[in-house]
């Protein structure tokens, strides 16, 4: 540097702020109004954000908590009088379902059933638990018998006050003759689907859920481990570790009716090899199917918190067993794997409950089938808790409305028991090293 | 036999494998001669890996390669001579003998399928036969083999771990096979889809109505511009002006403002609205919100607002974002160097004076990178969609109106008619792959803007 440094030139005179001015106190009153509303304003956000989720669950509550209970009415059956012919000696055998169905049980409950104003008192389906009644206890035909059966919508709804005004009256007297009692209703959570919105259950779509969270677990656990070991421990720095690392990032961002895409193009679509066709690897709506599409959805997830739990074991643990003489391999297996263990469990237990809330690439594999008998394998057709949430609200009859905010409640406690156990893994064995 | 009997029996071998192997080596050990190259447990673990992983290996060739052969030894049979030669009509029929034959339907509706039912049974009990005999006798191969190698000079270890290096590589591969298989099925079915329409037609006409495809020019009824409209408008404008100034302001009060305890409170219970499942939101939207929005439209004076309108599946979305959005502008707000923000409040600034002119300039680049992935996000949800907006494709800027999304229309394309070479679900594929690459371009777009101006401050 050539150039001399000019000495710092003397401050212009000034005349000195006076602080006490009207004119200034009335820019500081401003300035620190505009302070009060800013930090208004971000209270109001963080409220009203906590406000609709409040929302959200109180609508939910208020909703589903009718899908708990159900009312059940007391129906008195003469049936000698009634004249079901069937055989006796039927009942105990397979076919006493078709024996009794063709005996006209249907018609003849539904008959008894219905009030006098012409509505019917009993649910579509009260007939099947008259069924089931007799074949246990066939002796109830030679005599009368007091069953009680699921209320008809109409009479539930009457019971609590709502709906036509007759109906109302109906359901007061039948409470007040005790033919009428309303209790939890434990077939919600041991029932499958149904067309009838008093019948149905969560079982079917809970076992379905459980078996596609299943494979996705046996899938996506070890092999986002796997690989997360060893990009984080093995990989060489070079364009293909590189590749790998970008496609890991991209597909944790790729939207998720994508996966459903490529499941049903891949395990539900046909190939051409060398002239045969191969036909689907997979029967549709299988649990199998389900669970290898959200397996792949939710591996970047495990592989990004795998990694991150591998990076937080300190060097100096790896650097002490090869000191002593492991090899690499059993630093890692033996020494950072366990201790990084935690974190990726939480990592996982994220990632399973984000595909257990998943539904849109389960509608495109055909996961939305109407499924009455629960899966009993991985290759059964299935529905899962989600899909099932989104038939229900299609449907049009009131009755699904409760449900479906009931099934709704119940996945909500899953997910939130799942992040809780995530939470608190994370705080019970997180170390700081 | 079953496949999932077959893995338990294989994998017993494996186990089996390994205990020999291992008192094998622990004999070598006890017989006071030479030392073990390698521990007891990796001999047992090498004998372990040469039994299950051909078997494994072969297993999943087979069952992949065996329906093909099943189906061409039945189609060869006398009984199948009279089967259509309509691919569709044959493969129904083949289907239902396929459930009988499996037990898994009592009888079959069609008669020709009856007769197909035995040498159904008989080729799949032969395939399951020789699949199974070839599969056992693999393991028992790879264990003897591996087992005559067992010495005490043998390095058990080094095979040991080459072969786990080589599997945890190929574990890392299948992220890039995902990719791949993403991008080559969308591709190749676009590409089917793209021989029947034109792409100009798809991607610049503005009639869309799937449902009435003329078969002589499906090009007419298949422009996809009301789509990305709809998905714009919705993802991208009303979803974001929920999103951005909420998650914004929520991020700046929890880090700037709030005392610790409340933001240890807050922040989880925020996260919380980010856990809770698409379907949920889609039903609060459809249930709650829309009627009210169409409500407030009439009361606006539009008597016939939607009830499917854009603005109820827009604000919804926009508050599943808000968490998103929010906890990305607190990771590049805490970026910014504590001593601008101790410089500006030297200079007698006000904390929302030095947040909106020191703190979210210097944040900016992570902000703008968040609002870029929140976007990525909004415009890949399906089923808020699905349940609150409508199917009809109106280019409109009236959020009252109904627009429909990509999304949806994948859904509502794909569901119902299974038949796989229509336009119309091809045109399913066409939308993904279109989905795909903006979803791919605003992530790489908003990484690179991120990585470009981290190191301003570092």
């Amino acid at each position: 540097m050539s150039k001399r440094v000019a000495s710092p030139a003397p401050a212009p005179e000034r005349t000195p702020t006076d602080w006490k001015s009207a004119a200034m106190q009335k820019r500081i009153r401003r300035r620190y109004a505009r302070e009060r509303r800013f930090k208004l304003f971000g209270m109001m956000a963080v409220i009203l954000s906590a406000a609709f989720l409040a929302f959200l669950i109180a609508t939910m509550m208020a909703n589903g908590a009718r899908g708990f209970t159900r009312s059940e009415v007391a129906l008195h059956f003469d049936f000698p009088k009634l004249g079901i012919e069937i055989d006796r000696s039927h009942l105990k055998t397979p076919g006493a379902d078709l024996a009794l169905a063709g005996a006209g049980l249907q018609d003849k409950v539904e008959t008894l059933a219905t009030s006098p104003a012409g509505y019917s008192l009993a649910s579509n389906s009260a007939w099947v638990t008259v069924r089931d009644r007799i074949k246990a206890h066939p002796a109830i035909l030679d005599g009368k018998a007091t069953i009680w059966v699921p209320a008809s919508t109409e009479l539930e709804m009457g019971s609590r006050g709502e709906g036509p005004a007759n109906v109302q009256a109906d359901a007061r007297k039948l409470s007040q003759a005790g033919q009428l009692r309303t209790g939890f209703n434990w077939g919600f959570f041991s029932a499958s689907n149904s067309n009838d919105p008093v019948a149905v259950g969560i079982w079917g779509a809970l076992k379905g859920s459980l078996l596609t969270m299943l494979v996705t677990f046996l899938i996506a656990f070890p092999v986002g481990v796997l690989s997360a070991i060893y990009l984080e421990e093995y990989a060489p720095k070079n364009r293909w570790t590189d590749l790998i690392e970008v496609s890991i990032n991209n597909l944790a961002a790729v939207p998720s009716i994508i996966f459903g895409l490529l499941g049903l193009a891949v395990f539900l679509g046909s190939w051409q090899i060398g002239g045969h066709t191969f036909g689907p690897l997979f029967p549709r709506s299988a649990a199998i199917v389900g669970g290898l599409t959200l397996a792949l959805m939710i591996m970047p997830v495990i592989v990004i918190a795998s990694r991150n739990a591998i990076k937080g074991v300190p060097p100096s643990i790896r650097d002490a067993a090869l000191g002593i003489g492991a090899s690499r391999i059993q630093v890692v297996f033996h020494h950072v794997l366990p201790l990084a263990m935690p974190g990726i469990l939480t990592g996982t237990i994220i990632g399973m409950a984000r595909a257990l809330g998943e539904t849109a690439p389960l509608l495109l594999i055909g996961m939305r089938a109407f499924i009455v008998t629960p899966p009993s394998g991985f290759t059964d057709p299935a529905t899962v808790l989600p899909v099932q949430i989104f038939l229900w609200s299609d449907e049009v009859s009131r009755g699904f409305v409760e449900k479906t905010s009931a099934a709704i409640l119940v996945l909500l406690v899953f997910l939130l028991a799942m992040n809780g156990l995530a939470i608190y893994l994370r705080n019970k064995f997180e170390t700081r090293w | 036999m079953n496949v999932f009997a077959l893995l338990f029996v294989v994998v017993g071998l494996g186990l089996i494998g390994w205990l020999t192997a291992r008192a094998r080596a622990v004999r070598f050990d006890r017989g006071g001669q030479k030392r073990l190259h390698s521990l007891p447990s990796q001999h047992g673990w090498y004998v372990a890996m040469w039994t299950v992983l051909p078997a494994l290996l072969f297993i999943a060739v087979w069952s992949a390669l065996s329906p093909a052969l099943i189906k061409d030894q039945v189609l060869k049979s006398p009984a199948a001579s009279q089967l259509s030669d309509f691919a569709f009509e044959r493969d129904t029929i083949l289907g239902e003998a396929r459930d009988v034959a499996l037990g898994r339907a009592d009888a079959t509706f069609d008669d020709t399928a009856t007769a197909l039912v035995e040498p159904m049974r008989a080729a799949i009990a032969f395939y399951g036969w020789t699949g199974t005999g070839i599969a056992i006798l693999l393991a028992f191969a790879g264990g003897a083999f591996a087992f005559t190698r067992t010495s005490p000079t043998f390095r058990a270890r080094t095979r040991v771990e080459r072969g786990l290096m080589l599997i945890l590589l190929l574990a890392s591969l299948i992220a890039i096979l995902t990719t791949v298989g993403i991008f080559l099925s969308l591709f190749w079915e676009s590409m089917r889809f793209f021989a029947m329409v034109p792409p100009q037609d798809f991607l610049f006409s503005t009639h869309w109505s799937p449902q009435l495809i003329d078969p002589n020019n499906p090009g007419k009824s298949l422009g996809a511009v009301p789509l990305f409209w709809g998905t714009f408008f919705i993802g991208a404008v009303i979803a974001m002006l929920v999103a951005i100034p909420f998650g914004l302001m929520s991020a700046i009060y929890l880090t700037q403002y709030a005392a610790p305890r409340v933001r240890r409170w807050m922040k989880p219970l925020l996260e919380i609205l980010a856990g809770v499942p698409t379907v949920v939101y889609g039903y609060f939207a459809a249930l709650t919100v829309a009627p009210a929005v169409r409500n407030l439209a009439v009361f606006l004076g539009m008597p016939f607002a939607s009830a499917e309108s854009a603005l109820a599946a827009g604000l919804v979305m926009g508050v599943m974002i808000i968490p998103f959005v929010s906890s990305l502008a607190d990771d590049s707000i805490a970026a910014v160097p504590t001593a601008m923000r101790d410089g500006s409040l030297a200079m007698g600034a006000t904390n929302s004076e030095t947040i909106s002119r020191v703190l979210l300039p210097a944040a900016l680049p992570g902000v703008v990178a968040g609002v870029l992935l929140a976007v990525s996000r909004a415009i890949g949800e399906t089923m808020i969609v699905v349940m609150a907006a409508s199917g009809a494709a109106n280019i409109t800027l009236n959020p009252f109106e109904s627009a429909t999304t990509v999304t949806k229309q994948i859904v509502d394309l794909l569901t119902g008619e299974s038949e796989f070479d229509s336009p119309k679900t091809l045109a399913a594929f066409a939308l993904g792959l279109t989905l795909f690459v903006i979803t791919l371009l605003l992530n790489i777009v908003a990484l690179r803007v991120v990585k470009k101006y981290r190191e301003a401050y570092e």
